[in-house]
């Protein structure tokens, strides 16, 4: 248990080098290595879960080396109740992954390799906790990704690719701007537990250009980390990077990646600007209702499953957002309410978890029907619940747990967003209901035009879903399932962390005056 | 003095005769002995100085020296040109040029 | 005594539930495919209702409730407890949800026998009871809303159990998007209570309203809100239009959903969460309730489609049920509640067994183009199918509300509960104009419906040999049923069939509204014992009117229909195309909002991407193109080579003079002395 951060975070390139210098002619052997170490990864990050002490909201298993002392550059790593559930998803999804990719042919080794590469970087950001490495982890899941969507993607891959680099590209040196202010203003340092002590003091009346060094400061983090969410109006990559990228890589992009962003947000921008969690928190309610109403409409109008599916992760990330901007509620200017900013806050932390799993066997389904029919137009099918009775009934539990049908994960998550958002943002929560409808609407919709009605003659030897694809599938639903119906232990394994942060912008806040 | 310049004088004839040998000549063995007179030029110098000039037999020294060199000069020379002879079958020196890019 | 109902209760709740898992992962291997799996667990659950019915009665106790839970979710502040709420409504209700679901599980034996997903259907049956006895079980706002949406999930799903034909798989989507847009106002409603009180229990929410922890337009907009979940699912104006549509499910289901579980739902919730209810938003529930019940009344008189006229009754008759509700008299409509669901199930496998003759008489005859549900193709029925058209007989004289029937007692008590509303508050006359107008309309068209169905000649004469009495299956739940409708079930222990004191008031008591300012229950009570009279009197008069009409067109053949209609013109083409609110819904709702979600989509992609992130892409590569421009034919090109171009064009004419020959090397060192010594020289 001494350095199973590192162990995490590093196997997978452990597990990269001994791809390399497999042959690339064993294939087999290349794709039962990675599924090794991921699944070795993914013990690990059970056992972490078995050992971490849900009481204690602050940071566990804390791993703390020099880098580069010139720099005061440190190497950090440590895990809370807001890491903890995503590392665990992370390691799960890259395990699922891997066998997501069992079919692929083209230059398997590059592929498992800059897989695991990817691997590394995600699990790396979520557990830094120096600035620096933070950011360097944040590059690393950058390359990789865009080599997997530019070699291995559909037809479009390299514009897909090179639009996905750019866009999360600019972020990053945005967010590198504001991560050099933050060290210049605060004392030099990059440790992250450091600055939320002497950030807060230290920003406050510091001023450039005449404007309030936070909320530069926020805005340049903020939008970095608003590209991975993505939020309107920077979501245009996501449609396209889903859709050209290979089906294991959209479970990882919609899965995993797009919590980056919300993950960055809550740790940095709330972690360490709390006064101005108040200032922007209006926003973000508002930004959250956007993508749920944009996401939701764009969906509805899409012929491509892929990217309908793609703009529902828009539509189910807005309503994380909505809850993250509940936790003001808990201030005294807005009476008090911790119930709702827990609701909230939690919420918006469960909903990430959810929208892991949901939009992950959403994306596996979508392959699994491109993989029959090569194509994925949802005009194009009809009638394939005869056809594929399991496969149609494993789409309908994705479907409406993604429409947020009670019983099923989903639901959960987005009713707490909603109701830890209500006493605040009354209005916008009011609007973004529309959304529940809307989502109903656009899954509904595509499920009866892919597997109602008469069956499409061009698909009546279409194959059931085979073994492989179940039991990519089977592990998300039953999760799906489980925390729909009993979300508790979930709910305590982050409760405490929760307090903490509700705790930090409270605090603040009470002294504050914004 | 009159019989000094007059010294000078046929030295200078001498080495006038030696340089325009050795320029205008395409034969080794011609270039050579431009050569030679070219120091035979400077040895009536150094004698003639040596006798007018007061300066003992400092001139004379030199005097001999130039003629060894001058013996030893001919015969690396003629064993360069009998080489050259022996490859190329001429003597003529603008032939000699495989150096020259 | 004590937690024998909870257990009871617990039992009730999952074993349709258990039935469902068992059926969608092993049904088609099954035996039977498991249809046995389902029944069983239907049947011990009306076993164990029972039970707790008997005790109830046993026990006689109006205040009886119970309640248990746990904590569901716990993050410190915020809680969510579950639990189940057991009182004497509950167990009612449970009863009448377990007894027509036993019945529909028992009907669709024969009904369903050979369907292609038969396991499938009595799993998703399984799902139904379960979702709605988890609605009726509920003490909290959350698990009813979780039950209210896998109400929602298990009708899609029922509607659309014939999924080739596009009708069904439309209208199962319609249905739950229709219930969705309710669930939302539900959802709302909820939120407003929450943010006030803090607490999800109905028994904390009452407390805090009457603390007055919430009050005014805030609970008013949280009560609408609530009711709008309930015009949802029981289908009020303007939310109606599922209902009709769902008839594309199979018949026992139709039975289900109307009687016992999807629509009773929302008047349930309505009842349940009666006194939290503002005057306000009971103003609004009463309007909304009256005018659904003369509105779908006046659609059912022109329908064809035998499960139409009786889909539009139930709308109609819900009306009444939500009006009785606005109007204070909530136990009312929680009794006609119960009297409906034996009647209206009833009807519904009434006309499932006509349709099943119908189906398998022109089966027969290979005529697959004619409409089974027709009614203009059918007549002269009673012969042929006795115990259907007795039973049938049976229930439409109680939905009609004749005496000696249940319908009758349920009815007078809301009418008079409605006439007592509007004697108090004159300027609310409309409030009885809607119900005793539904009620002749409820008589004309059921008995229309009877006489067009089962007597006169029978329309397509070659069928009327193949037509033959349903099997025992489907004609057990038929007696059973119409027995129910007779008024004696329900005034136990007393006699009075113009009466309906007996158990059923004594153990469902009216509760005083906790909004500070209503009316007690004991004055609504009072006002409505006084207009008692009245109403039952007008209502015989109405429907005596009703039934008078119908016999002289539709049985005595005095009148004709067709000339009628063509004297009503418009009226009847309205009344016909259910006043077309499916093509404007079409035409203002659906369509304009899919064109926005086209318009926005392409805003999104084809406008906001390609020209706006898209230019930013080309300013940036515009720009590094000039600057590369110049970097490369500026600075690279003409600078920094043009120096290296001089200097090697200067090296490459001096290198003339190397000639490598000595001797003219030597020409130039003298040409140089020479040059020197003259320069000396002068």
């Amino acid at each position: 248990m001494e350095h199973i951060l590192s162990w995490l975070v590093w196997l997978p390139i452990i597990g990269m080098v001994v791809i390399t210098v497999i042959p690339r002619s064993q294939e087999d052997i290349i794709k039962k290595v990675a599924a090794f170490f991921t699944g070795v990864q993914l013990l690990f990050s059970i056992l972490l879960w078995k050992n971490f002490d849900s009481a204690n909201g602050s940071m566990q298993f804390m791993e703390r080396a020099e880098w580069i002392p010139s720099f005061n550059i440190s190497y950090i790593l440590g895990v809370d109740g807001l890491s903890l559930p995503m590392v665990i998803l992370t390691s799960l999804l890259c395990f699922i992954g891997v066998f997501v990719s069992w079919n692929i042919t083209k230059a398997v080794k590059g592929y498992f390799a800059l897989y695991l590469l990817l691997d590394t970087g995600l699990i790396g950001v979520f557990l830094a906790l120096d600035f620096f490495l933070f950011y360097i982890f944040w590059e690393v899941v950058l390359l990789p990704m865009y080599f997997l969507i530019g070699m291995w993607g559909g037809p479009q891959r390299e514009y897909a690719a090179i639009k996905f680099f750019l866009y999360t590209l600019f972020g990053s040196v945005l967010m590198l701007v504001g991560i050099i202010g933050l060290y210049f203003t605060c004392g030099k340092t990059f440790d992250i537990l450091l600055l939320m002590e002497t950030a807060p003091d230290a920003l406050k009346n510091e001023l450039w250009w005449g404007m309030s060094a936070i909320k530069v400061i926020w805005v340049l983090l903020f939008i970095g980390f608003a590209i991975k969410v993505p939020i309107f109006p920077f979501h245009t990559w996501l449609p396209l990077a889903h859709v050209e990228a290979p089906t294991a890589i959209s479970v990882i992009l919609a899965g995993v990646l797009l919590k980056l962003g919300v993950y960055g947000i809550l740790r940095i921008n709330y972690g360490l600007m709390p006064d101005a969690v108040w200032w922007f928190a209006g926003s973000l309610a508002f930004l959250g209702l956007i993508n749920v109403i944009w996401g939701g409409l764009c969906a509805l109008a899409q012929t491509d499953l892929k990217k309908l599916v793609a703009y529902s992760s828009i539509n189910h990330m807005g309503y994380a957002l909505l809850g993250m901007a509940a936790v003001i509620a808990a201030g005294s200017i807005n009476g008090g309410d911790l119930k709702a900013a827990q609701a909230g806050l939690s919420g918006a932390v469960f909903q990430m978890f959810n929208h892991g799993t949901i939009s992950a066997m959403l994306f596996i389904l979508v392959g699994v029907i491109y993989d029959r029919a090569h194509h994925r137009d949802i005009e194009g099918f009809g009638g394939l619940a005869n056809q594929m009775p399991i496969y149609a009934g494993i789409t309908a539990l994705a479907f409406f747990a993604g429409l947020g049908l009670p019983g099923l994960s989903g639901f959960i998550s987005e009713f707490m967003c909603l109701i830890g958002a209500f006493p605040v943002f009354k209005a916008i929560v009011i609007a973004s209901t529309i959304g529940i409808l809307l989502n109903a609407a656009y899954f509904l919709w595509a499920f009866q035009r892919i597997f109602f009605g008469e069956l499409n003659e061009k698909y009546s030897d279409l194959p059931e879903i085979n073994r492989l694809e179940l039991f990519t599938l089977i592990p998300l639903a039953v999760i799906t399932l489980f925390f729909g119906i009993y979300p508790r232990p979930y709910l305590d394994l982050i409760k405490a962390t929760m307090d903490v942060i509700i705790e930090n912008v409270v605090f603040v806040a009470n002294f504050a005056s914004m | 003095m009159d019989q000094l310049n007059s010294y000078l004088f046929i030295a200078a004839i001498l080495f006038s005769l030696g340089v325009f040998g050795v320029i205008t000549r395409r034969n080794g063995i011609a270039v050579l002995m431009g050569v030679e007179l070219i120091l035979n030029a400077a040895n009536i110098n150094f004698i003639a100085f040596s006798r007018f000039g007061g300066m003992n037999f400092d001139g004379h020294v030199f005097g001999l020296l130039v003629i060894v060199l001058a013996a030893a000069e001919a015969a690396v020379a003629l064993a360069i040109i009998i080489n050259i002879y022996n490859n190329m079958n001429t003597i003529n020196v603008d032939q000699a040029s495989q150096l020259k890019q | 005594m004590n937690n024998i109902f909870i257990n009871y209760s617990l039992f009730i709740l999952f074993l349709p539930l258990v039935a469902f898992v068992v059926l969608i992962f092993t049904g088609k291997r099954l035996p039977r495919q498991g249809d046995w799996v389902a029944v069983s667990a239907v049947l011990f659950t009306l076993v164990l209702s029972s039970a707790m019915f008997v005790a109830m009665l046993l026990d006689y106790n109006p205040d009886f409730s119970q309640q248990s839970g746990f904590t569901w979710m716990d993050l410190g502040a915020f809680k969510i407890e579950f639990g189940i709420l057991v009182d004497n409504i509950t167990i009612i209700m449970l009863l009448v949800v377990a007894l027509i679901s036993s019945c529909s599980h028992i009907f669709s034996l024969k009904y369903m026998e050979g369907d292609i997903r038969y396991s499938r259907y009595y799993a998703y049956l399984g799902l139904f009871t379960f979702s709605m006895n988890g609605i009726v079980l509920a003490n909290n706002l959350i698990s009813m809303y979780m039950s209210w949406e896998l109400v929602g999930l298990s009708s899609y799903l029922l509607i659309a159990h014939w999924f080739e034909k596009d009708s069904a798989a439309d209208a199962g989507k319609k249905a739950f998007l229709t219930n969705r847009v309710g669930d939302i106002g539900f959802f709302i409603g909820i939120m407003l209570i929450y943010s006030s009180i803090g607490s999800f229990l109905f028994s904390d929410v009452f407390a805090g309203v009457a603390a007055g922890k919430i009050t005014g337009i805030t609970l008013t907009l949280a009560g609408i809100g609530i009711f709008l979940g309930a015009m949802g699912k029981s289908s009020q104006f303007p939310l109606h239009i599922w209902l009709p549509d769902a008839m594309e499910g199979p018949t026992p289901v139709s039975a289900l959903m109307h009687a016992a579980t999807m629509v009773a739902a929302g008047v349930y919730m309505t009842i349940r969460l009666f006194p939290l209810f503002t005057p306000d938003a009971l103003l609004v529930i009463a309007y909304v309730g009256g005018f659904t019940a003369i509105f779908a009344a006046s659609i059912a008189i022109t329908q064809n489609d035998i499960k139409k006229v009786l889909a539009y009754s139930t709308v109609s008759q819900l009306g009444y049920m939500i009006l009785a509700v606005g109007t204070g008299v909530y136990t009312a409509a929680f009794f006609h509640l119960v009297t409906h669901a034996m009647f209206k199930a009833n009807l519904f496998y009434g006309s499932g067994s006509v349709i099943h003759a119908m189906h398998h008489a022109l089966h027969e005859k290979h005529d697959h183009e004619t409409d089974p549900q027709d009614m203009r193709n059918m007549g002269g029925l009673k012969a042929k199918m006795p115990i259907t058209y007795w039973s049938m007989l049976v229930s439409t004289l109680a939905i009609a509300g004749v005496p000696l029937f249940s319908g009758f007692l349920s009815k007078d008590a809301i009418l008079a509960g409605t006439l007592a509303f509007a004697q108090h508050q004159p300027e609310h006359f409309l409030l009885p104009v809607f119900g005793f107008g539904a009620a002749a309309m409820t008589a004309f068209y059921m008995f229309r419906l009877i006489f067009m169905t089962f007597h006169g000649e029978h329309q397509m004469p070659e069928l009327i040999n193949d037509i033959h009495e349903s099997p025992k299956e489907m004609t057990g739940p038929l007696v059973l049923l119409a027995s129910l409708s007779v008024f004696v079930f329900y005034t136990l222990p007393n006699f009075n069939p113009i009466s309906d004191h007996g158990w059923f008031t004594d153990l469902v008591v009216p509760r005083t509204a906790v909004v500070p300012g209503s009316m007690t229950a004991h004055e609504i009570a009072d006002y409505a014992h006084h207009a008692h009279g009245l109403a039952m009197s007008l209502s015989i008069a109405v429907i005596v009117l009703g039934i008078a009409l119908s016999v002289l067109i539709y049985f005595k053949k005095v009148f004709s229909a067709e000339t009628w209609a063509s004297k009503l013109g418009f009226l009847y083409d309205w009344s016909l195309n259910k006043f077309y609110f499916d093509e404007n819904y079409n035409r203002f709702l659906y369509q304009p909002f899919l064109n926005l979600s086209k318009k926005v989509a392409w805003l999104d992609w084809e406008i906001y991407d390609r020209y706006f992130i898209n230019g930013f892409a080309w300013v940036i590569e515009w720009y590094s193109r000039v600057t590369g421009k110049f970097d490369y034919d500026g600075i690279d090109q003409g600078l920094v080579d043009g120096i290296g171009r001089i200097v090697g064009a200067t090296g490459h004419n001096l290198r003339k003079i190397q000639t490598g020959r000595l001797q003219n090397y030597l020409l130039y060192v003298v040409a140089g002395i020479i040059v020197m010594i003259i320069v000396q020289a002068f």
